[in-house]
């Protein structure tokens, strides 16, 4: 049993191989037998990747310490929850989570297209067999989760041996969230392989039109999705525990996580511009190599401590095996692009500056650039010491100035840019849909200066908020009041039916108001307050409209850890609201300290406490209170840019109704029956968005 | 073409305007890392830009002053003594013997005033065969995000 991991990651490497020799071979000599190989071994390698994924669960719940991953990571009296988690709280088994979600996607995109498009999918199986053969590789010679642990016995002889019981699971690690947050950002790293691979299958195989987009859009919608949802949960999981009263940090692995989901925000937006008007061919297929890269590259810093290596006191090689695989994937892309340049000439100009395309190409150069504010920024420690010799850190200060400014600006075309035609708008057009959601952003914007509201950023972010707002408010309306004067419903199910009809475009107003509420959370960052104090018992301290009373301080030992907790009675215009228990734990098997913040959470405010510990000066305890304005608004964007998301994947209701004798053709590949009667009515719904 | 080059123009003012505010951005929070060796070549201007410098807590040297913590940092036999200043309380980790790490200024008096301290317990490293590269480093910061962050995060 102990060795059935090792050997099925060992299997799965070798299949993968065989992945890539047989499927260029088929490519080359055309044999449809060879092909078909190729594709079935692409496919098994996730059977024997998650084989191994398997076998290192079972032996972290079975409590097999003479691995020595599962010693590292896990010890008997871990809850079962984050036994399970444990497979990734490490490197190896980090590694081997992401070697196991690309090859889920790998093969569900594999199986799904079996049977369709014989010409592109040998590419696409190349590419991404190609992709996981390099994570193979580190899970089997590099950092292979399965070694175990041995010492010599008395006669010199190698034995296994194993620990009576493991080191436990860092404590950090221990909270709600390290079960969902990894995956959840793996699934985004990772899913930016599939549309990687067709774009690159497509430039290869020199595919005709736009099917790889078309193929990829909801795969690329998945992963933006997923990235952005780990982006937020560890945001979430940072706040919640480090106990430093902030969300962001422009920490190097945050902003690894940010830099794919920012081009792939990019990439989604601008195909639209290739398939509505055969512009940007060379441009998208970039984009989607560049996430990939990006990806890569994310998860090279996140795993190798190259930029942070100062704080991280810890050094690996794995860097190393990243930058070889970064080069080799820009190499190829380089060369296949080169050579089969011709193949993604545009088909059109840009016709105006007032123009649904032109609002794209905005949106595409400032995601961009912010791209690459972010990247210089957390690469600058790196860089700077290889051209100076000096290592030179830049601050939050450095990212604020330039990702603000661009962010309304983005803030802006996302109430601008849909109600733009394609082609050109007319000012009586313009005048039209803009005129009452400026006037409502202006007016809450006069208001809130009257009540006080000073911050620059911060007001234009709640004028561009409430323009944003309306204007999608209004979208949703004038379709359906059609609607509803049309089929005699009511307005609420005319909204339902209308976004039924065309679920990509109102669902990307729900998105685009999911991230207008995220906007508002992050606008509140200027108005947060923090005070820290030192407290004795019946001392109290005052934060906005709260007074906090210290009650009590005791102590709680148990076998875990030994902690120090306030007791803390919150008032609110002299009435008692709420009783808060910050603590210091002091975790005896790890020998750290953690923090334990309590918080309390409301639409307005969050009031986040944390106990920071005892006075350098006399031993006193300190409080360190925070009140930190629309937080909550962060979270709840989040779940409904999810929705969204979601909202946008479904199939159009209308199409399928009007197409029920050729639905299904038209459904598995609308290209093919492009230039027909029935493909212009199949893309009516998509046309107006 | 015309609509070509009113785009490039709009794009060149976005694009100038970004790098303008990033440089800004940039030379406010530029944060020079050295160690203690380096310290005694730097000079002029150099010696007192905003700078990061690492080493170990000196035994016995962590003193409690009005105002804050003196104490010494040593690094391959060079001394530093530091004045932290900040006010935040100091990590449970800083203690003698620990790897720290300090952002401040040189003061004129060859004395570093820190305002951060991020402390880690070197012998808790030592300890712990399984640590692996990556894995987040149960470390202590007074102020800021844990460097180390958990995986994936």
């Amino acid at each position: 049993m102990d060795i059935l991991g090792s050997f099925s990651l060992l299997l799965a490497f070798l299949a993968a191989v065989y992945a890539i020799g047989a499927g260029i071979a088929g490519i080359v000599t055309r044999k449809t037998l060879l092909t078909k190989s190729a594709r079935n071994a692409g496919m098994a390698v996730f059977v024997l990747v998650t084989l191994a994924v398997a076998c290192l669960e079972y032996y972290f719940f079975t409590d097999n310490f003479s691995m020595a991953y599962v010693a590292a990571h896990s010890n008997r009296a871990l809850p079962f929850y984050y036994k399970f988690a444990a497979l990734w709280a490490g490197q190896e088994g980090s590694l081997l989570l992401w070697t196991w979600l690309l090859s889920t996607y790998a093969f569900f995109a594999i199986f799904i297209n079996r049977n369709k498009h014989p010409e592109l999918m040998p590419y696409v199986g190349v590419v991404l067999a190609g992709v996981q053969t390099f994570f193979l590789t580190l899970n089997n010679f590099v950092a292979s989760p399965f070694a175990v642990l041995a010492g010599a016995d008395p006669s010199g002889v190698m034995r296994v041996s194993a620990l009576s019981d493991g080191h436990g699971l860092n404590p950090l690690l221990q909270y709600p969230e390290m079960v969902i947050h990894p995956p959840m950002l793996y699934l985004g790293y990772t899913g930016f392989t599939v549309p990687f691979a067709f774009a690159l299958g497509a430039l290869l195989g020199r595919y005709p039109g736009e099917k790889w987009i078309h193929i990829t859009r909801r795969w690329t919608m998945i992963a933006w999705c997923f990235q952005g949802v780990g982006v937020l949960l560890g945001a979430h999981w940072a706040y919640a525990v480090l106990g430093w009263g902030g969300y962001w940090a422009w920490d190097p692995v945050e902003n690894a996580a940010l830099l794919p989901w920012i081009t792939g925000t990019a990439f989604l937006h601008s195909v639209m511009m290739q398939e509505k008007r055969g512009m940007m061919k060379v441009w998208n297929v970039w984009l989607v190599f560049t996430t990939f890269m990006l990806c890569i590259l994310g998860t090279m810093l996140t795993r190798s401590g190259i930029v942070s290596s100062v704080h991280a006191f810890a050094q690996s090689s794995i860097g190393n095996w990243f930058v070889g695989f970064l080069a080799l994937i820009f190499i190829v892309c380089f060369v296949s692009y080169w050579k089969n340049r011709d193949y993604l000439r545009s088909d059109n100009q840009l016709d105006s500056l007032a123009s649904r395309e032109s609002s794209f190409l905005f949106n595409n150069l400032i995601l961009l650039a912010a791209c690459f504010a972010v990247l210089w920024g957390t690469l600058f420690p790196v860089l700077s010491e290889a051209v100076t010799g000096n290592k030179i850190s830049v601050g939050p200060p450095f990212f604020n100035k330039v990702n603000i400014p661009i962010a309304l600006f983005l803030l802006l075309l996302t109430g601008v840019g849909p109600l733009l035609a394609w082609r050109k708008t007319s000012f009586d057009a313009l005048k039209r849909n803009f005129a009452w959601p400026l006037g409502g952003g202006v007016l809450a914007g006069v208001v809130a200066l009257v009540f006080g509201f000073r911050d620059i950023y911060s007001l234009i972010c709640l004028i561009l908020g409430v323009f944003v707002t309306l204007t999608i408010f209004s979208e949703f309306f004038r379709g359906a009041r059609v609607i509803a004067a049309r089929d005699g419903s009511n307005l609420i199910s005319a909204v339902g039916e209308l976004t039924m009809r065309n679920t990509r475009r109102y669902g990307g107003y729900v998105v685009h108001f999911g991230m207008v509420l995220i906007f508002i959370g992050i606008a509140g960052v200027p108005f947060n307050k923090d005070i820290q104090k030192e407290m004795a018992i019946g001392q109290t301290l005052n934060i906005g409209p709260y007074s906090i009373l210290c009650q009590n301080f005791d102590r709680i030992t148990n076998g875990n850890y030994d902690s120090e907790r306030a007791t803390l009675e919150v008032f609110r215009n002299g009435k008692s609201q709420m009783m808060l228990y910050p603590e210091r734990r002091f975790f005896l098997a790890s020998q750290v300290t953690e923090t334990m913040v309590a918080v309390q959470s409301s639409p307005l405010r969050d009031l986040y406490i944390v106990y920071a510990g005892r006075s350098p000066e006399n031993g006193q305890p300190v409080i360190h209170a925070y009140l930190n304005p629309l937080v909550k608004w962060i979270w709840f964007g989040g779940i409904v840019v999810v929705l969204g998301t979601g909202l946008a994947m479904l199939p159009n209701r209308r199409a399928a109704l009007v197409l029920r004798p050729v639905n299904e053709q038209a459904w598995g590949d609308r290209v093919q029956v492009s230039g027909s009667p029935i493909a212009a009515i199949a893309r009516r719904g998509d046309t107006s968005d | 073409m015309k609509v070509r080059s009113k785009f490039l123009v709009g794009s060149g003012i976005i694009v100038i305007t970004l790098v303008s505010l990033a440089y800004v951005g940039f030379t406010q929070s530029k944060t020079y890392y050295h160690t203690i060796t380096e310290l005694s070549t730097l000079n002029g201007v150099s010696l007192h830009q905003r700078m990061r410098v690492s080493g170990n807590v000196k035994n016995g040297t962590i003193s409690h002053v009005p105002g804050g913590v003196d104490f010494v940092l040593t690094e391959q036999g060079r001394d530093l003594r530091v004045s932290y200043v900040g006010r935040d309380p100091l990590p449970d980790t800083f203690k003698d013997g620990a790897q720290a790490l300090v952002e401040g200024k040189m003061m004129s008096d060859n004395r570093f005033e820190a305002e951060q301290v991020q402390a880690k317990c070197a012998s808790k490293y030592e300890a712990a065969p399984a640590q692996t590269p990556g894995t987040p480093q149960p470390g202590q910061t007074s102020k800021g995000p844990d460097p180390a962050r958990p995986p994936g995060s």
